[in-house]
């Protein structure tokens, strides 16, 4: 049994009996009989920590790690972006890792004040008037922003650029079933997207688009919201944040809705989650916001206080008709992302953007030199970019982590055509130019 | 500036052991405000390092076109790594925690987070591994994610899980889908959800978007779903009903055998939400109830930390007929037998699709899967008669302090109500809140249940102390007592005084929208 209940004997007794009752069992007397669990959980006993903790150990060694034990080449929405102690120090202070929800803001200032930091970070990266709270991911985000557009422009279609995270769209296509909103495909050409394809389509309530996008190639923003003024419909973008220290903001090419996934700010990969959903837009629709948004007021002496407001969209006051049925999302996350880019600053995101950049082109001039790697596309990128191998591209990343590669992500077969020859590689501001010259070396034995 | 924030609570000895428990210390150096990182910062000054790298420094007019690049970067706060650390450890000095003091915050299960589970989280073997490592890279990872699904199954009774939502809310819209999918799979979707009026936000708001329309049926006078009621308006265009046992009033849906009989036979499944199962953890089984669907919520039960407001997870087990809708790819053990991987990916036949970017929140799952192998069977057990304990402990103590309007066992939490109170001080179940803020605890729930009048919704947990909860009681008594005092009324309407903030203007928040600091 676990130490974590401070009950003795003697108290469980003395409750018992303060109940007039004979045991805890009868505590249980609602239950139907018939229905109790006699024998107990079919779960082994309880073992103490430093049991559980080698076990945990054991299983975590059987992963390969970045850092540890591989060089990190991937991305596709995870990035190894410098995570610095200052930040891992800060964002694990436990009042705010062990508090709830701020429904009592007279104690939860901490974290109000630095949500709403983060908010005013995030609409400035992404160029928009407001930002939420937060999300569960850049996928969520997406959802929420087409749930936005399309009750917005009260449209049910979609058109989505194929340009957007293939598991993005996934997420939204497994939603639309329960919203009925008609996702319409735009398929790239030369890794941007093709819009000329949907000549005959009907009008939308969002255009989504990605930029950079999945490939790692620029879009053209000023096209995406030229079809927008033409249809009425509402611009999505889903954007980088740490791309965003160097890019145009989407609000700037005129996006009314931004999301994106912000796990570049601070966050550790952690196979996964939890990452952190990144929702702004422009002021015009902060009514329909979804989620928590944390806005400066006073208290009764007059002093600068925060809280959660415009709470009449949320689920808890309006139920069937919210905006949205999120109500845990990531704040932690967020107040993470708010210490990390208040680590980076505005001199430190730039830097960390460029020298991604700078990363990128030199790892691509130096796999285009290689025999039979070509170009996917000649669009610009910045972060990442797409090659096109002689082999298959997930033979290559299986057989690259044996050298102490992660060499990226094997593009899948809607962007292939079944050819399975495309490889998505990522540089971040962390990799030497020794690891890329050695990464380069190892992907030349594995295509040969 | 000094404190002005002396605390006159009389010495009582047999409240002397809840130091665990009460936080009454309110920040160092009074009641200043913290400035904005953006007031604290001056042009040029700087925290980052970055590695040195060797990569030519290429010129950024040669990598980025100009019409996509920005004209200025973007304006972030330019501050030292010392301001940020005051900066930010001055925010959380004004900031509540379950480390700090106990929480009966109501329906949201604050225990203890052990530091153990957060060690767990931190091992770079599972921190630092990126979401598209191959399965070769990555078998310690997908083991424990196996792991962690047959606990679950185990602890609900269900066949097999998903562990991708993110929040309970997630893995309450994925419920849905999976039902809308089931039926459609019979032939024909069926358009409506049956909700009890007792239930949280989150269901109606989840039903609308599973694209189905919300039926709310009311509760009877023992708290508890009306049967005949829910006959009435069980037909076969009922996809299912969706239902929280222990309910949100904290009670035992005693009925809860022919409630599922009665769903069943119209052709719908049951949904179990998840937020009480703290409650009946190794007592009883949703399965074993009948319920087809269940979600979890990991950051309440199954004590992984709540992060201020997440991050959650919010798994779904379900009964073997729907295990082929399940969201993929899941997380599954091989059969090895030809040398080849131990664990793998696969996409379940049906499935429903995708819920997460990527595989769920993975250090969440794993905070959880170390809490279960801690408690164990016996533990879990344990953790319920517990938190059934303390909870049914504080409504009997305080039975005289306010008014219980189901007066019998509760389960981990209790629904007690401030009328009595307001009807004779003027005094609110709000202001009741507030003034337990000032006595070093955070508040209950208040007002919700939506069918409770002045409702006070408490959940002590297990991880309180008797100490703690015999000074939880005295706060309230003091409370009320002094609500009846002299200028009570008004001193309970302007409370909390001792708080780094006083009562915050709600209203003006949202009349004077200031959603970021350059909307000042």
């Amino acid at each position: 049994m676990a130490g974590y209940t401070p009950h003795t004997d003697d108290e469980i007794a003395a409750m018992v009996s303060f109940l007039g009752l004979d045991s805890v069992d009868e505590l249980f007397a609602a239950v139907p009989a018939a229905l109790r669990l006699a024998g107990g959980l079919d779960l082994p006993d309880g073992r103490p920590e430093p049991d559980v903790m080698a076990h945990l150990e054991d299983l975590a060694s059987a992963n390969r790690a970045c850092g540890r034990d591989l060089v990190c080449f991937a991305g596709g929405g995870a990035y190894d972006h410098e995570i610095p102690a200052v930040t891992r120090a800060l964002a694990s202070r436990s009042e705010f890792v062990t508090s709830y929800t701020p429904y009592q803001p007279e104690v939860a200032q901490g974290v109000l004040q630095a949500v709403f930091e983060f908010q005013t970070l995030i609409a400035r990266l992404s160029g928009v008037a407001v930002s939420n709270a937060s999300l569960y991911d850049g996928a969520a985000a997406l959802v929420e922003a087409v749930n936005l557009a399309t009750a917005a422009v009260g449209r049910d279609g979609v058109w989505l650029s194929a340009g957007v995270n293939p598991s993005w769209r996934a997420v939204l296509a497994t939603f639309a079933r329960g919203t009925g909103h008609r996702l319409v495909d735009v398929p790239l050409a030369g890794g941007v997207t093709a819009w000329e394809a949907l000549a005959d389509a009907e009008p939308p309530g969002a255009v989504v688009v990605a930029y950079p996008n999945y490939l790692g190639c620029l879009e053209d923003l000023a096209a995406a919201r030229a079809l927008c003024d033409e249809t009425g419909a509402l611009l999505v973008v889903a954007f980088d944040p740490v791309c965003s220290g160097i890019l145009r903001s989407p609000g700037d090419w005129g996006a009314d809705v931004v999301v994106g996934e912000g796990q570049a700010l601070g966050l550790p990969l952690g196979f996964g989650g939890p990452y952190l959903g990144l929702f702004s837009c422009t002021l015009e629709y902060v009514r329909r916001l979804p989620g928590r948004l944390v806005g400066e007021t006073v208290d009764i002496e007059g002093r600068r206080a925060y809280v959660t407001t415009l709470r009449a969209r949320e689920q808890d006051i309006r139920r069937e008709k919210a905006t949205s049925n999120v109500c845990t999302n990531q704040t932690l996350m967020a107040v993470t992302a708010a210490i990390q880019l208040g680590w980076l600053g505005t001199s430190g995101l730039a830097e960390v953007a460029l020298r991604s950049a700078q990363g990128a082109r030199y790892c691509q001039s130096q796999l285009l030199a290689l025999p039979g790697v070509e170009p996917w596309s000649d669009a610009p990128v910045v972060r990442e970019f797409a090659v096109r191998l002689p082999v298959e591209a997930a033979v290559v990343v299986d057989r690259l982590v044996d050298d102490g590669f992660l060499a990226g992500i094997a593009l899948d077969d809607t962007y292939t055509g079944g050819h399975g020859d495309g490889l998505l590689v990522a540089v971040t501001e962390r990799r030497t130019r020794a690891e890329i010259d050695a990464f380069v070396v190892a992907l030349d034995k594995a295509v040969r | 500036m000094a404190p002005d924030h002396t605390t006159d609570h009389a010495t009582d000895h047999t409240t002397d052991g809840a130091a665990g428990g009460r936080a009454t210390s309110a920040p160092l150096l009074g009641r200043d405000e913290e400035p904005t990182i953006f007031e604290l910062s001056r042009p040029g000054r700087r925290s980052w390092q970055l590695r040195t790298t060797g990569v030519p420094e290429t010129p950024i007019d040669e990598l980025v076109p100009a019409a996509h690049r920005r004209s200025r970067p973007v304006p972030l706060a330019e501050v030292s790594e010392r301001d940020l650390v005051g900066h930010f450890t001055r925010l959380s000095a004004r900031q509540f925690s379950v480390d700090l003091g106990a929480y009966p915050l109501g329906s949201c299960t604050m225990k203890y987070n052990p530091k153990m589970c957060d060690a767990v989280a931190a091992l770079p073997g599972l921190a630092d591994v990126h979401p598209a490592t191959p399965a070769k890279a990555a078998q310690g990872w997908i083991e424990a994610l196996v792991e962690l699904e047959a606990a679950l199954c185990t602890v609900t009774g269900m066949a097999a899980a998903t562990l991708q939502p993110a929040a309970g809310a997630a893995g309450e819209l994925t419920g849905l889908l999976l039902m809308r999918a089931w039926h459609e799979a019979q032939g024909a979707p069926r358009r409506k959800v049956v909700i009890p009026d007792s239930a949280h936000g989150t269901n109606p708001a989840s039903v609308t978007l599973g694209g189905y329309e919300a039926i709310t049926v009311p509760s009877d006078e023992r708290g508890c779903v009306d049967l005949d009621a829910l006959r009435a308006v069980l037909d076969e265009d009922v996809a299912g009903i969706m239902l929280t046992n222990p309910n949100t009033l904290g009670l035992f849906e005693e009925d809860i055998v022919a409630i599922a009989e009665a769903v069943h036979d119209v052709g719908g499944l049951l949904y179990y939400d998840g937020a009480n199962l703290n409650a009946i953890l190794g007592v009883v089984r949703p399965g074993d109830m009948g319920f087809d669907i269940v979600h979890l919520n990991l950051h309440k039960t199954f004590a992984t930390p709540h992060g201020g407001g997440g991050p959650g997870a919010g798994p779904v087990a379900v009964s073997e007929r729907l295990v082929a809708f399940l969201p993929g790819p899941r997380p599954v053990r091989l059969d090895d037998e030809d040398g080849g991987l131990a664990f793998g990916w696969v996409v379940p036949e049906r499935s429903i699709g995708r819920i997460h970017s990527w595989h769920g929140n993975a250090l969440v799952l794993a905070r959880a899967l170390a809490y279960v192998l801690v408690h164990g069977g016996d533990g879990l057990r344990q953790v319920a008669e517990l938190a059934v304990l303390n909870a049914n402990w504080l409504r009997t103590r305080l039975s005289a302090t306010f008014d219980v309007p189901f007066d019998r066992t509760c389960m981990h939490e209790c629904v007690l109500s401030a009328t009595s109170l307001k009807k004779s001080t003027g005094v609110r179940a709000l202001d009741v809140a507030k003034r337990l803020l000032e006595e070093g605890f955070h508040a209950p729930t208040v007002y919700f249940p939506l069918t409770v009048d002045e409702a006070l919704m408490i959940e002590p947990t297990e991880t309180e102390s008797l100490q703690t909860l015999e000074a939880l009681a005295q706060a309230f008594e003091r409370i009320v007592a002094d609500a009846a005092a002299p200028g009570g009324t008004e001193r309970a309407r302007e409370a909390p005084h001792a708080t780094p903030v006083g009562r915050v203007d709600e209203a003006r928040a949202a009349r004077h929208l200031v959603p970021t600091f350059d909307a000042r």
